[in-house]
């Protein structure tokens, strides 16, 4: 499972308005970065078990697609887009809710997910989907230490130590910033699955010649499949199907208050600490 | 009836601070709206353990005390959290945003469907009127947090779904001892008609815990590095102003993530809240995924390159220029003028 999020950590001069809000347009969307910790723990898992292959779930609008294939160039075999107007204004059980219905028609061994994504940080989606799903789950996981035939043994990162693990499969495996980063694009692979796309995009410009290429070719073909193609109940879609409502929402303007200006020059420096003496700050 | 509900944390034998902070809040809630404060507690060895959590308010204990729940796992504490929260049907939940709260609370929402507010910054009661329906609700749980990278501030409801869950990170609430303890009085939770053999399929081979070392609460002068320190190299020098002055050292997230330095020393919104008497942001933009950790500092001096770096709009004291120049001539400066 990955998401596509805004880019939070990056949010320069140019990403603030003159009023001190944020100004969303000028966030670039990317993959989200645990998610490509999890990319990389599925791939090892691929890597050490033969036969398998790594798929990626993504919910979000057509341009989620961007990071099926990011993945795909990365060695994902192939990826999977919820989309559409009734997964809107989901939060973050309605979300694990749809990406459990898709999970249950994809019937994966191992779930990957980030730990968190950096819109929210909140943590929640891969638990919830474990728990919709009546799966085990391993969070926090650093390292996949042994495959077993029916359990993993998983090194978890906690915050004042580690903890191994052995859990059955099928299972839910959040994976943690301090695992092994993602492997880069493979420049064969780039060439390959450049053109890959999801059906919606096929649909949007049927006789273009990328289009025709990926309707020819399976492994071009990105899944996508609308709320009615994963049987879920449209009470728990959404909007509706969202416990959590957004009461109110204030934008960051910082509070102006006029701090004491000081420069690098030395009698700037030495002023300061002597006025910070002086009042007791500096013992 | 509708109680609300503080679970807590065991930490090798002791309450977790942040459970503490919770029942605190808690019984300021629970006050506000007339109902009882009740702690759950699952862990072992718990004799104890209500006199403490009597103190900050507790009116109930419930506890499940077995070896079972020590360590931590996540399904048998989800069984019995579930299990509880049918029966007793509280209207309000609270967990810590520590790595076991942020474990199993939302399986525990995701069973009940009843949402969960994770790093939620404040907690207040209020009143709400739905924008479609118009339907009036008394009395809901504002779940008040930082949203968008910190870029706004979103109040959440849960209108219609209970108990209304959040989590609130370490540091956030204050600890105080209530102005009237509670009862604390202990009702033993009879967990085993919760837990199945299923929630026992996860086996923890190995544990290596570390005591806390770094304290960054506790310290009266923080200085803190960011992103802007340039390098791990350069982060020393936030080490060494921070030794000349008697300190403890912070830092951003970009600066944990970059690699300068550990997570411990990350203040902020996923970090720690500190609250010194001295708080030093060296090369840190002040996001407010940060300053929400460290707006509470009775001074701040920024250093940055950057006139318009939102760390200066908090500040009592903004110099404008290179950290890497500045951190030297304040240690020389402070060391001449001391003596």
């Amino acid at each position: 499972m990955a998401k596509q999020v805004p880019d939070t950590r990056n949010v320069g001069k140019d990403a603030m308005t003159p009023e001190g809000t944020v100004n969303r347009a000028a966030l670039p969307a990317i993959f989200n970065p645990e998610d490509l910790n999890a990319l990389e723990a599925a791939l090892r898992l691929k890597d050490r078990v033969e036969g398998s292959t790594v798929h990626i779930l993504t919910m979000g609008p057509q341009r989620a697609a961007d990071i099926i294939r990011d993945a795909m160039f990365r060695g994902a075999d192939g990826g999977y887009l919820l989309s559409g107007r009734e997964f809107a204004g989901s939060d973050t059980l309605a979300t694990s809710y749809a990406l459990s219905c898709a999970l249950k028609k994809i019937a994966p061994d191992v779930i990957f997910a980030g730990r968190q994504a950096i819109d929210g940080d909140t943590a929640q989606v891969g638990p919830q989907v474990a728990e919709k799903l009546g799966l085990p789950q391993v969070t926090y996981a650093e390292e996949i230490v042994e495959v077993k035939e029916k359990s993993l043994v998983i090194k978890r990162r906690l915050e004042h130590g580690t903890e191994v693990v052995e859990c059955p499969i099928p299972a839910v495996v959040t994976v943690n910033a301090s695992a092994a980063e993602c492997r880069p694009r493979n420049a064969k692979r780039v060439m390959k699955y450049k053109f890959a796309l999801a059906g919606s995009e096929i649909a949007a410009a049927p006789e273009s010649p990328a289009a025709q290429r990926a309707a020819a070719k399976e492994y071009l073909q990105i899944v996508e499949w609308a709320a009615a193609d994963v049987n879920p109940d449209p009470e728990q879609l959404g909007l509706t199907g969202s416990p959590t409502k957004v009461k109110k929402i204030e934008n960051v303007v910082f509070a102006a208050k006029e701090a004491k200006k000081f420069t690098a020059a030395d009698e700037d420096i030495n002023s300061l600490m002597v006025e910070l003496i002086a009042s007791h700050t500096l013992g | 009836m509708n109680n609300i509900f503080v679970y807590i944390e065991m930490e090798g034998g002791k309450v977790a601070d942040v459970s503490l902070e919770l029942l605190t809040k808690g019984r300021e809630l629970a006050t506000k709206l007339g109902v009882k404060l009740e702690a759950v507690v699952l862990g072992h060895k718990l004799a104890d353990i209500a006199t403490e959590l009597a103190k900050y308010g507790a009116d109930t204990v419930w506890t499940a005390d077995d070896e079972l729940f020590v360590p931590f796992r996540t399904l048998p504490h989800t069984a019995v959290l579930c299990g509880l929260i049918e029966q007793e049907k509280p209207q309000i939940a609270l967990f810590g945003a520590t790595p076991v709260g942020r474990d199993f609370a939302p399986r525990v929402s995701s069973a009940l469907h009843s949402g969960l507010t994770a790093d939620c910054t404040q907690l207040e009661i209020g009143d709400h009127k739905d924008p479609k329906t118009g339907k009036e609700y008394k009395d809901l749980l504002y779940q008040i947090r930082p949203a968008f990278g910190g870029n706004i501030i979103a109040t959440i409801v849960n209108p219609d779904h209970r108990p209304q869950m959040a989590t609130v990170r370490e540091g956030v609430m204050r600890k105080e001892y209530a102005a009237k303890p509670g009862a604390g009085e202990v009702k033993p939770i009879d967990w085993k008609k919760f837990v199945k053999d299923t929630d026992l399929v996860v086996k923890i081979i190995d544990r290596q815990i570390e005591e806390r070392k770094i304290d960054i609460k506790g310290a009266s002068i923080l200085v803190a590095g960011g992103y802007g320190m340039g390098s791990k190299e350069n982060f020393k020098l936030v080490h060494e102003l921070a030794d000349v002055l008697g300190g403890e050292v912070g830092a951003s997230r970009a600066a944990v993530d970059a690699g300068f330095t550990e997570h411990a020393r990350q203040v902020g919104q996923t970090g720690v809240t500190v609250r010194p008497k001295l708080y030093i942001a060296c090369g840190i933009s002040g996001q407010i995924q940060h300053t929400a950790g460290m707006d509470q500092s009775s001074m701040v001096i920024s250093i940055n390159n950057d006139p318009e770096a939102p760390i200066n709009k908090i500040a009592d004291y903004a110099i404008l220029g290179d950290v890497n120049e500045i951190i030297p001539k304040m240690i020389k400066y402070y060391k001449q003028n001391s003596k």
